[in-house]
């Protein structure tokens, strides 16, 4: 009895099957009757038809369209300016510089590009470097990091993570930031200078802080070492008990090809395409190493292979002045970064930014548009709810 | 072998031990198993264990051991082609030239639904082997030879071979072959309710060497060897034969059989040889696991999966060759983001593009939902659970509720067409009451009977009215408390004794005794017809007359004497058991000489020496019957006073004072009611309780004898040398019996009329006896064929009187067959057709299965919702046709064709002409298709037409607009058993199928179990539809296997049907709300379920798609590979959970309300494969506009990879999801800024919520991505709503306009929808609104002003519009006008309230034409 009845619970699951052996148990197995049981839970059932959508469409249509001309007149006041520096023309001050460099080049190319502001930039104003076909997105090279580096990790920096591979190590040495992403950081220098009618031209002044997220000064990125350590040391190998540890560290780990090279060499390398070291980024301590805030904004890859990313700031001097007044104005480009290699482009951009960001009309054209098509459609919902709506639903119903 | 009297223990010790060397044992792959006895092994010590083969009696059901667990259940799971699918993506992971994410992450979905898996069988796997424990150490009383005596051991210790003492009650634990039993007749009564639900006790016999064994078993002195079969799963079968040291053989049955898991009953002791233990029992190689059914959504879902994959490897395949060209173009010089690999190698753009077709499958994979097939395993459990919860489908009066044995098939429900049911059981309730009877040519028309039951039925219904009387507690344990509550119950009554056929009662009693069926009053108390009542009165005395002055029994007239014999038929002719009622399992014993039945012929012709008459007063009555009580339901002085508890003897005397002609009002029926008789089928019990209508009572039923009890001549014993039991070829069953008034050997026979009347003796016209015979013959027939008209069913019942040669004759033939052991059914069949020949008719008998209840509203909602039913039963034609009118399966005003050919020829012309019938009746409607389906009578037409020409036939006419696939023209097809097995022919099914899908209904009856089968496989097949089986019966279960879906009715006939059905349903009625809402629900939302995690993950995927474009085809997605990984898991699995569960689309009231809404499911609206490619393109759409619009807002933007998680992330998670998402992305991207490999997300979510631009985008992008999805939907829902749109329109309105509107909706069969009448004022509300509010109180939440309205207000009252405005009331007017319109064409007929479905803006508004008051006329329609 037992072993058949059993499958029967087995089966069904829910109820337990009460044997009619001798004893006759009369458990009854009727269901409760509570509301979730009986599936009677309140619910709310909308139904879509064009009469109950209709209102739904025009409440979009008509909070839509005056979002949308509020984002497009926001966006239409907020200033930018963009200049290409590429020198793929032959026409452009950069073209010498762009034709014979290479990586690999050891003297700076310099060359400014002269452009003439038509209004004046009342607020702070935001310096973007662009790139153009730079595919920062790729699979591999997204990857190709070690985040735990650059948050200081003293092991980390003397063995790199195997994603950064194949620019972990070089001659033997671990690569300071290793990986690809940093290893092709933009390294130009832009430089702004304005000539002022009296044709003097003065250098304006570029924050070079407050350009990377906070959160990724202070905590993702760290300097190994700590804050205060002397960094050349550090990255030179030069310092103290932390190296002896990192060669015991080495000895476990002589399995790796060529350690035993490793182990008379202490400190770190530069990336390839570098030219200074990462602790020569910046003269100031803050700002130096991994926490330098160029790098960090490089380090955080674009999702877009057209991108910008924040270069300087001109922070505004005074109430009166404007940030950048009207007029010529000069950029000094030191041309480091070879694009022309992969059809990329290289530009500068100056902006000011509002509340909701950069200039970007389409957000605006598209809420208005979209605000439109729902005023459309729900119009024409409106002619359809009219003609047919109740034809069909007596129709219907009679069958 | 003598032994003395003593118990076992005390035999053993001067047994005699007989050692003899055992036979020569069999080869190990012999066909057959031999057994032999442990107690002589444990003799031989050392010796091998000739049994050491077979199992033992320990089970394990588990299917996993500890160390085995991981791998098997690795193993199995791996079986799921999806899951193989996964796994090998997620290694794919940890090949560094493809990788896409960390391979550990990878690993993590697969093994997480891997996990769930597994701890779900653990889980079960622990319930199995907790129930295996407890089943193994249960336990019983095995012989040991150490001991001398039985000794208590564990079930699991029990092995083949071992001998087992069973007492009343026990369980038992292995197949056993009885050897002893305390019995004197040496039977064994057993309960097999745990095999097949059967509640009747069954005989079982000891061995016939063991018969005559006087003392108790010693096992000690057994020595003998039983061969047998090997194990099977045949319940009904067991051979072979033992073999004992004296060399003679005996054959074994399946009567000596005890089966494990069956209790034993009525036997104080028994002792048998263990034959197959644990798995090898018969029990356990029945049970085999739930079945696995893959539903038709899921065969279309697979279909869909595939393309999915085909599109995966589509999109793979482009980003490859679009990665390739993209290396391309860079030329020899790469580019500085082109990282090389890992090694520094330098790949060239083929290869590349060879590796990133991998990576992109990893990326893409989401696109097969890895958490689909688990999503739906959990959504099925859960609608599982909910259909088992609801209260509509359990009934109260068996304490049954729903049993879904199948749990992967619950949206099959939602798409039947085609039922095909059962009648008697499922239809009927299959309690079958005796209505009227013919003797010898004479009707008795049972007036009185008839009335009687009419009585019921108006209780029935009054009883419904008044539900507080019935709600005394069911009280089951004494039988002081039975009475009390009975007299309670009558003191609230009026009316009296009648009122015993209650539901209430009979629901009350059933709890009573819930071992013993049959026993609703009803069926036992039969008014007898006071005229046959007064012939058999004379007709007995005067055979007592006879019998004392010792006139032969022949002189009695012969009308007199078939009268006689009729009823003697009726209480002989039958295997019904006798139990008295306090004690439902003990046996009546009613002993008049210990005897066994004819075996041999030294036997036959020692016993037939001159005849025994044993007179009625013997006193060796049994002690069990002095116990029983008067429970005179009718008599309440009997009642209230003590001396109800009387005794037999008492009744006795009360009985032989009783006048005869005191028949009138009370029937004496009742008193000698103690007495219970167990049938096993119920027409048995019926007619049983007629015959004791009428004084010829069953006292007591014996393997050799039977005991009736005949009015003035007292208890006679019949002799019963042979039961020839009934099977459905032969269709009838045979007794021979000695009448011991008349020393005759009389063969009584039962059975279909149709099998009955082929056999009776052809009339000798010469003499008066031969005229009057045929007259008899004629004349039954005609009574027969009123009888079927009537929807009775009808059997007839014959004699044969044998000489004793011809007995002899037979009887030795009879004997090689029984002890044959090759082909022994086969030899017994044509012994019984040997003897069945020749028959005297001597009556026929009418009896009436009475439907169930609801059983024409369920068959008429069910037709209207689509459906066809057609009927399969056993009974004959007239039977048949007559129920299914009262069934409202066959309409009066509909035609009927019927088909009866005696040849294949005379078949495939009848069809031929049937199809032209049809053509020509109905071509006027489509000529094109019907020329295209029928062109020519003898030319090939073509089967099935194309959908051109279905749609173009579904345009017209009043069949089902929704487009079923062919025309179903207002007839009714009935063809017979003979008939259908022509037309299931290789040549004409085709023509048959043809005939049969143009009709509405079809009938076939006279279908053996095997013909209805290979109709459901010839429809499923051949129309590829899908079918629903329903039935009760053993007859039924092949037919139930065949079906998409097999529905089993828990009623009377056991369970086996249930056992091999997919749901289990304890009434038809059920069957309604399973299929129209449950099955409704179940379909769509598994479907929507479906199609949304198809549509949730291409649009995901799509998403990263477009990103390749921007990111060189390199395989990196925007999202964070956590997100991308659990994207399905944890982000989106919840809300189609909740909505495969809970979703709604319309209200049960609604489905009910409106059948049509079926059709639904039935052309699979809900998921179709447009539907597929629809949200696929959707899916693009929207992913295009998720991609696009973000990608515009933040084009040339500083921001992060991940930015763009987000903007399309929102709309496809409900809250929790969103919450869930923001929380973990949240933690996710605070936590440990180097812990995940790069590129670390940190903080851009916290960045990213900082800007408005996002918010923005945020509100935007969904708006425009949904825009066309819910403009198609508003489009098409005014446009071409469906009709489950407006099923759901009407949930929203009032209740009470609702139903005025759903009745006027169900116009055509106004009969369904009482609501349509409008009760006039006065009591207000109809009961049925009041039920409705009960039943759907989910109206009260949503709609509470709506309740209040309704239930203030009478429903026809018009009712001024409900505060909610509609946007121009100025339409209203011509809206009304309009639809008005649209109900003068479609409903002429309909009456009641008019009404037109309001503008859509407007739920609550209702106009009124015509009359709005109490009495609405039809014509004020118009």
């Amino acid at each position: 009895m037992m072993a058949s009845s059993y499958n029967a619970k087995d089966e069904d699951g829910h109820i337990t099957v009460t044997g009619p052996g001798g004893g006759a148990v009369l458990r009854s197995k009727k269901p409760e009757n509570t509301a979730f049981k009986q599936q009677r839970l309140p619910a709310w059932q909308p139904i879509l038809t064009a009469g109950t959508v209709l209102p739904a469409f025009f409440i979009i249509g008509l909070l839509f369209i005056p979002i949308g001309i509020g984002l497009f007149v926001t966006s239409n006041n907020i200033k930018e300016f963009e200049i290409d520096y590429t020198g793929a023309d032959t026409s452009s001050p950069c073209f010498n510089c762009s034709q014979n460099f290479s990586w690999n080049s050891t003297s700076p190319c310099t060359c400014t590009v002269p452009f003439y502001l038509e209004q004046p930039y009342e607020s702070n104003v935001y310096v973007y470097y662009g790139l153009s076909n730079f595919y920062q997105n790729h699979r591999r090279y997204v990857k190709s990091r070690d985040d735990s580096q650059l948050n200081g990790n003293l092991k980390s920096l003397r063995e790199p993570s195997k994603e950064c591979e194949p620019y972990a190590y070089h001659n033997n040495k671990p690569i300071a930031p290793c990986g690809a992403i940093a290893n092709s950081m933009f390294n130009d220098t832009l430089e702004l200078f304005y000539n002022d009618p009296n044709g003097t031209s003065v250098k304006i002044l570029l924050g070079t802080t407050g350009i990377a997220w906070w959160t990724d000064k202070h905590v993702k990125f760290g300097n190994p070492g700590g804050v205060d350590s002397n960094l050349s040391a550090v990255f030179q190998g030069a310092g103290g008990c932390w190296s002896l540890a990192l060669s015991n560290a080495y000895k476990r780990d002589s399995t790796r090809s060529s350690s035993s090279d490793r182990l008379s060499v202490s400190g770190t390398t530069k990336p390839l395409n570098w030219r200074r070291p990462v602790y020569e980024l910046d003269s100031d301590q803050s700002n130096n190493g991994f926490v330098n805030e160029d790098f960090i904004v490089w380090m955080r890859t674009a999702a877009l292979p057209t991108f910008r990313k924040l270069y300087r700031i001109i922070g505004k001097s005074s109430q009166m002045v404007p940030t950048l007044p009207r007029g010529n104005y000069t950029l000094e480009v030191v041309y480091n970064y070879p694009v022309r290699s992969f059809e990329g482009r290289k530009r500068m951009i100056l902006s000011t930014i509002s509340w909701m960001g950069g200039k970007n009309p389409f957000l605006g054209i598209a809420y208005i548009t979209v605000g439109s098509v729902c005023f459309f459609l729900g119009v024409v919902l409106l002619v359809i709810h009219h003609k047919c709506g109740n034809r069909n639903n007596g129709a219907e119903i009679s069958n | 072998m003598a032994g003395d009297t003593e118990d076992p223990t005390a035999g053993t010790d001067n047994a005699p031990k007989v050692k003899r060397p055992r036979k020569k044992k069999k080869p190990k792959e012999t066909k057959t198993r031999t057994v032999h006895a442990n107690t002589l092994r444990e003799r031989t010590k050392g010796g091998e264990d000739p049994n050491r083969h077979h199992a033992n009696n320990r089970i394990k059901t588990t299917k996993y051991t500890l160390l085995s667990f991981l791998p098997k259940n690795l193993f199995e799971q791996f079986h799921r082609f999806a899951n193989v699918y996964f796994v090998f993506i997620a290694l794919l992971n940890f090949v560094p030239v493809v990788n896409a994410f960390q391979p550990e992450l990878a690993l993590a979905p697969v093994v997480f639904i891997l996990s769930v898996t597994a701890i779900k069988d653990l889980w079960e796997d622990y319930r199995r082997h907790r129930s295996d424990t407890e089943i193994n150490h249960m336990d019983c009383l095995v012989y040991s030879r150490a001991e001398k005596r039985y000794v208590e051991k564990y079930w699991k210790e029990v092995r083949v071979g071992d001998f087992i003492r069973l007492r009343c009650n026990e369980i038992l634990p292995a197949d056993v072959l009885l050897l002893s039993s305390s019995d004197p007749d040496r039977l064994c009564h057993i309960e097999t309710a745990t095999l097949d639900g059967e509640t009747n006790l069954k005989q079982r016999q000891v061995v016939r060497s063991f018969f005559d064994l006087d003392c108790d078993f010693d096992p000690l002195k057994y020595d003998s060897v039983i061969e047998c079969e090997k194990p099977n799963n045949d319940l009904n079968r067991f051979r072979g034969y033992i073999l004992h040291r004296s060399g003679s053989r005996d054959a074994l049955y399946k009567d000596n059989l005890l089966l494990r898991g069956c209790t034993v009953r009525n036997t104080e002791e028994a002792v048998g040889i263990v034959i197959y233990a644990g798995h090898e029992t018969k029990a356990m190689l029945n049970n085999n696991g739930p079945r696995y059914k893959r539903s038709k959504l899921e065969r279309q879902m697979n279909v869909h999966v595939f393309w999915c994959v085909v599109i995966l490897l589509v999109m793979c395949l482009f980003a490859a060759v679009g990665h390739w060209v993209w290396m391309f173009q860079y030329g020899d010089e790469r580019p500085v983001f082109d990282v090389l690999g890992p090694e520094g190698t330098d790949l060239s753009p083929v290869m590349s593009a060879v590796y990133l077709f991998l990576t992109m499958i990893i990326v893409f994979q989401v696109l097969i939902p890895i958490s689909l097939f688990v999503s739906i395993e959990i959504v099925k459990i859960c609608q599982v659970f909910f259909i088992h919860q609801d209260l509509d489908l359990y009934d109260e009066e068996t304490d049954s509720h729903l049993q879904c044995r199948a749990l992967n098939i619950t949206e099959d429900l939602g798409q039947m067409q085609y039922i095909f049911s059962d009648k008697t059981g499922t239809l009927t309730e299959n309690k079958m009451v005796f209505r009227r009877c013919t003797v010898a040519g004479v009707e008795y028309s049972h007036d009185a009977n008839a009335r009687r039951l009419a009585m019921y039925q108006e209780m029935d219904s009054e009883e419904e009215d008044c539900p507080s009387r019935g709600g005394t507690l069911p009280r089951r344990d004494s039988v002081t408390s039975h009475q009390s509550a009975r007299v309670v119950l009558r003191s609230h009554s009026t009316k009296s004794h009648r009122r015993t056929g209650s539901r209430a009662e009979a629901k009350r009693a059933s709890i009573l005794s819930k071992h013993t069926a049959f026993s609703s009053p009803m069926e036992k108390d039969v008014t007898p017809d006071p005229q046959l009542l007064d012939k058999v009165n004379e007709c007995s005395s005067q055979m007592d007359f006879m019998r004392f002055h010792s006139q032969h029994v022949s002189q009695l007239p012969s009308d007199l004497a078939d009268v006689l014999d009729f009823f003697i038929a009726l209480t002989v002719c039958n295997t019904v058991v006798v139990s008295s009622p306090n004690q439902p399992r003990h046996k009546v014993r009613v002993r008049f000489e210990l005897k066994s039945p004819v075996k041999t012929i030294e036997d036959f012709i020692k016993r037939f020496t001159p005849s025994r008459l044993t007179s009625g007063s013997n006193s060796s009555s049994s002690s069990s019957l002095a116990t029983s009580r008067s429970s005179n339901r009718g008599c309440s002085s009997l009642l209230s006073s003590p001396s109800a508890e009387s005794t037999l003897t008492k009744l006795r005397e009360e009985r032989a004072a009783a006048a005869p002609p005191c028949w009138d009002e009370r029937p004496r029926g009742p008193e000698d009611g103690e007495l219970r008789y167990e049938a096993e089928s119920p027409d048995e019990a019926a007619l049983v309780y007629a015959a004791r209508a009428y004084k010829c009572s069953l006292v007591g039923r014996l393997p050799d004898q039977v005991a009736v009890e005949l009015p003035h001549l007292g208890k006679l014993s019949f002799e019963l040398l042979h039961t020839l039991c009934f099977d459905s070829t032969r269709k009838r069953m045979s007794v021979v019996v000695r009448h011991p008034l008349t020393d005759e050997i009389t063969v009584y026979t039962k059975g279909a009329d149709s099998a009955i009347m082929d056999l009776i003796k052809p009339p000798d016209t010469g003499n008066s006896k031969g005229r009057r015979q045929k007259k008899i013959v004629s004349r039954t027939q005609n009574y027969l064929n009123l009888y079927a008209a009537d929807g009775l069913r009808t059997l007839c019942i014959a004699k044969k009187v044998l000489s004793k040669e011809q007995y002899a004759c037979w009887l030795r033939r009879h004997l090689e067959a029984e002890t044959a052991i090759q082909g022994r059914e086969e030899l017994l069949f044509d012994s019984a057709l040997r003897l069945e020949t020749n028959l005297q008719l001597l009556g026929a008998t009418g009896i009436e299965d009475r439907l169930q209840d609801g059983v024409p509203e369920t068959i008429a909602s069910l037709r209207r919702a689509g459906l066809q039913i057609w009927v399969l039963t056993g009974d004959k034609q007239e039977t048949a046709v007559n129920i299914a009118y009262a069934c409202k399966l066959l309409d009066p005003e509909e035609e009927i064709l019927t088909l009866n050919a005696d040849s294949q020829e005379a078949c495939a012309s009848l069809l031929d002409e049937s199809l032209h019938y049809i053509r020509a009746k109905f071509l006027c409607a489509s000529s094109d298709q019907a020329a295209k389906a029928f062109p020519g009578n003898s030319a090939p037409f073509e089967m099935y037409p194309s959908s051109s020409s279905s749609s173009a036939s579904s345009s017209h006419s009043s069949s089902p607009p929704h487009g079923a696939p062919f025309l179903v023209h207002r007839l009714g097809l009935v063809i017979d058993g003979r008939t259908l097995a022509y037309a299931l022919d290789r040549s004409l099914e085709d023509k048959f199928l043809m005939v049969a899908r143009s009709c509405r209904s079809v009938l076939c009856c006279r279908s053996t179990p095997l013909q209805k089968s290979t109709v459901v496989k010839l429809v499923r097949n051949k129309l590829k539809v899908m079918t629903l089986a329903i039935g009760d019966g053993a007859n039924d279960v092949s037919m139930i296997q065949v079906a998409d879906v097999g529905v089993g009715i828990s009623g009377q006939e056991g369970m086996q049907a249930v056992m091999a059905s997919d749901f289990a349903l304890p009434r038809f009625r059920y069957l309604e709300k399973l299929l129209l809402v449950h099955g409704h629900w179940c379909y769509s939302r598994l479907a929507n379920m479906i199609l949304y995690f198809f549509y949730k993950n291409a649009m995901f995927v799509a998403l990263i798609f477009w990103f390749q474009f921007y990111c060189g085809f390199s395989g990196s997605a925007m999202i964070d590979q956590w997100y991308l990984i659990f994207f399905n898991l944890m982000f989106s699995a919840f809300p189609q959970l909740i909505t495969g569960t809970l979703d709604k689309d319309v209200s049960a009231e609604t489905l009910q309300r409106l059948p049509q809404l079926y059709v639904n499911g039935q052309n699979s609206e809900e998921y179709k494969p447009y539907m597929f490619w629809m949200n696929m393109i959707d899916a693009f759409y929207q992913s295009l506009v998720c991609f696009f619009i973000p990608y515009f807002a933040y084009a040339d933007s500083d921001l992060g990879v991940e930015t763009k998680t987000w903007t399309w992330m929102n709309w496809f998670s409900i809250f929790f999801s969103l919450s869930l998402f923001f929380f973990v992305s949240l933690c996710y991207n605070a936590s440990c800024p180097s812990c995940f490999s790069p590129p670390s997300p940190y903080w851009s979510m916290q960045r990213l919520l900082g800007e408005p631009l996002f918010y923005l985008l945020c509100v935007l992008t969904p708006v425009a991505a949904l825009l066309p999805r819910y403009f198609y939907r508003a489009c098409r829902g005014t446009l071409f709503p469906s009709r489950v749109h407006v099923g759901r329109q009407l949930d929203k309105l009032p209740a009470e306009t609702r139903r005025n509107l759903l009745g006027l909706g169900g116009g055509a069969e106004p009969q369904f929808l009482p609501l349509t009448k409008p009760s006039p004022g006065g009591r207000g509300q109809t009961r049925e609104g009041a039920n409705l509010y009960a039943a759907d109180p989910t109206e009260k939440d949503t709609l509470p002003h709506a309740k209040g309205a309704a239930g203030l207000r009478p429903p026809a009252e018009p009712r001024p519009p409900p505060a909610k405005d509609c946007e121009r009331p100025d339409e209203a007017p011509e809206a009304s006008e309009l639809s008005a319109s649209g109900w003068l064409t479609s409903t002429p007929r309909a009456s009641g309230v008019r009404l037109a479905l309001p503008p859509d803006g407007d739920p609550h508004r209702v106009t009124y034409r015509g009359d709005s008051g109490a009495e609405p006329s039809p014509g004020a329609v118009l």
